[in-house]
């Protein structure tokens, strides 16, 4: 009996050695995880004659700036400023989700909530679309956007966005939880459906807002136009990346400085994310 | 009978008109987007289609070419069930056995391995680092760490040499594979009922293997079917990190698949009917891959 309530405080069924050999691992694989982003954070603050040290040195000695500074010359000498590439990518990133965010919430809410003719297959379409990816679509896609004359405008890529069938999926799971009670009582009190949606349901799934935040950024923030965007001034600071990078060696710093700012955001906002967005995440699950 | 049926129907969705209202706007632009693209696709997969021209019904011409007469396909079929069948379940397992491992740890700890592990995917496309890691002069990073510790002599040409771009590919393509099916399992370790394991412990599990395989696996499944079709639709996908690393084409096609050889056809030649028989092929591949899926995770357990 004593052991019991011993016991209950510690994890049960757990031994030391093998908590050290999972901790061991688990060190090492975070390690490897990290690498490619500690060495992206190394590099950019590298002065020039660190980047072409031989042989190479994975961390840096004398930390400078000159990589963001180069940067800025490079861009100055080029037509388009790199604050415009900056601009576009938060300008499309922002928007898309914004879109997706209001029109997936709303879509999910009778989804999740109602009962109608249809609203089961409407549902299975959905979890069907996620069984393959959009590469399978690009081709009619491109055809639809060049009839609609949205070739070398933000709508190619930003109106697709605000259809993302994860995104619904997730927020259809995550509002199945509200208690009906809740729905009820407010329509008693005479509130219409879209009010209830509005002013009950949303503020009830901030945290999946924030969850479909994270899901659009990785849609969108690497982005580099593709078959959509042709003029330079639309274009993304993943294109300047990889066009700086092409660059070739010479370039070196200077791409690690934008890769830097390019992982820079989208890690911080999964920073202040992370538990809003694992409570969501929590109801993703596929039902039979 | 038959307008008495409708009749009700009719009167039941108009007793849900709201509903419709709020669904309207997302599930035009899904059809428009999704549904349609995919009838599309299947539809001028029969025809030679060049954007310019008014599309010629071929039939099955676009197939047989596709299997018959394209031996390029073939190399990316086969690059692609590759792919697939290491990146799949690994990346599967890799995320689940991750997140399980990460439960365990206190709060902090785990949202520091959380960060560390989930990073790379949403980094945007960051892994193009990787091209400096593995350049193929002595100055790359696993060049010069090779030659320093005497495993190699000479510089290996990382991403030219057929030999050795799949593998680095597909190392890449694993770095990059914990994304939402991780999040997805963490969260759900994280809801599994605590008392429960205490439970088991009075019923005699004795380790964490026994727990894992009798308390958590079983708790988990509506996870482990969602993170499934995330990472099995994922594995099929690859082509952006195989353009970055090995270029496109690749050396000998080594880095070919079944989406690159659509691209190339598609954005390049503009042989739209033939690249969408690329695409009808994929489309079925994938579907086709989770669903059996499925049917196999909801036997587990039962």
């Amino acid at each position: 009996m004593r052991t019991f309530t011993l016991r209950r405080d510690k994890k049960v069924n757990r031994s030391l050695f093998g908590d050290l050999v999972l901790f061991v691992f688990l060190a090492a694989v975070a390690s490897f995880s990290a690498l490619p982003l500690v060495f992206t954070i190394n590099n950019a603050f590298k002065p020039m004659d660190e980047i072409f040290m031989f042989p190479p040195r994975f961390f840096v000695r004398n930390p400078t700036l000159d990589n963001f500074t180069d940067l800025v010359h490079l861009m100055a000498n080029s037509w388009v400023p790199f604050t415009r590439y900056v601009f576009n990518t938060f300008f499309i990133t922002l928007l898309g989700t914004a879109g997706h965010i209001i029109l997936a919430s709303a879509a999910a809410y009778p989804l999740a909530k109602h009962r109608f003719p249809f609203s089961k297959l409407f549902f299975s379409v959905i979890v069907l679309s996620l069984m393959f990816s959009s590469q399978v679509t690009a081709i009619p896609n491109y055809m639809t956007m060049s009839w609609l004359g949205w070739i070398d405008s933000y709508k190619a890529i930003i109106i697709p966005a605000f259809a993302y069938p994860l995104g619904l999926y997730l927020m259809k799971q995550f509002m199945e939880q509200i208690p009906d009670a809740l729905l009820e009582a407010a329509k008693i009190d005479g509130a219409s459906e879209y009010r209830i949606f509005w002013q009950i349901v949303m503020p009830l799934v901030k945290p999946a807002w924030l969850t479909l935040l994270i899901l659009l950024f990785q849609q969108l923030w690497g982005i580099d136009g593709g078959n959509f965007i042709y003029s330079e001034e639309l274009k993304t600071m993943s294109y300047a990346l990889e066009q700086i990078i092409l660059g070739g060696i010479a370039r070196t710093g200077v791409a690690a400085a934008v890769a830097l700012l390019m992982m820079s955001v989208p890690i911080i906002v999964f920073v202040l994310s992370q538990s809003q967005v694992l409570q969501t995440m929590a109801a993703s699950g596929m039902k039979d | 009978m038959k307008t008495g049926k409708l009749q009700r129907l009719a009167a039941e969705m108009k007793k849900f008109k709201h509903s419709y209202i709020l669904l309207a706007p997302y599930f035009l632009l899904f059809c428009l987007f999704t549904v349609l693209p995919v009838v599309m696709s299947l539809v001028i997969s029969f025809t030679y289609f060049n954007m310019l021209e008014f599309p010629r019904w071929v039939g099955w011409h676009n197939y047989s070419r596709l299997f018959l007469d394209d031996e390029v396909f073939l190399i990316a079929l086969k690059n692609t069930f590759l792919f697939a069948a290491i990146t799949g379940p690994l990346s599967y397992i890799a995320s689940f056995i991750f997140a399980w491992l990460i439960n365990e740890l206190s709060p902090k700890i785990r949202a520091v391995m959380t960060l560390l592990f989930y990073a790379p995917s949403i980094s945007g496309n960051i892994y193009f680092i990787w091209l400096i890691l593995f350049s193929s002069d002595s100055y790359g990073y696993a060049n010069s760490f090779l030659m320093k510790t005497g495993i190699i002599y000479e510089p290996i040409l990382w991403l030219q040499d057929p030999q050795y771009i799949l593998p680095i590919i597909i190392l890449v393509q694993l770095w990059l594979s914990l994304g939402v099916s991780f999040l997805a399992f963490i969260a759900g370790l994280q809801s599994i009922d605590k008392t429960l394991f205490e439970a088991g412990a009075v019923d005699g599990i004795r380790n964490r293997w026994q727990e894992l395989w009798y308390i958590t696996l079983p708790t988990m499944r509506p996870q482990l079917m969602f993170g499934a079709v995330i990472q099995i639709t994922m594995s099929f996908a690859v082509a952006d990190v195989a353009i970055a690393l090995a270029g496109f084409p690749s050396v000998q096609y080594a880095g070919h698949t079944i989406v690159t050889h659509l691209m190339d056809y598609g954005s390049i030649r503009f042989e739209m009917g033939y690249a969408s028989a690329i695409a009808t092929v994929l489309f079925l591949i994938m579907v086709g891959c989770n669903i059996a899926t499925q049917k196999l995770l909801r036997k587990v357990g039962q």
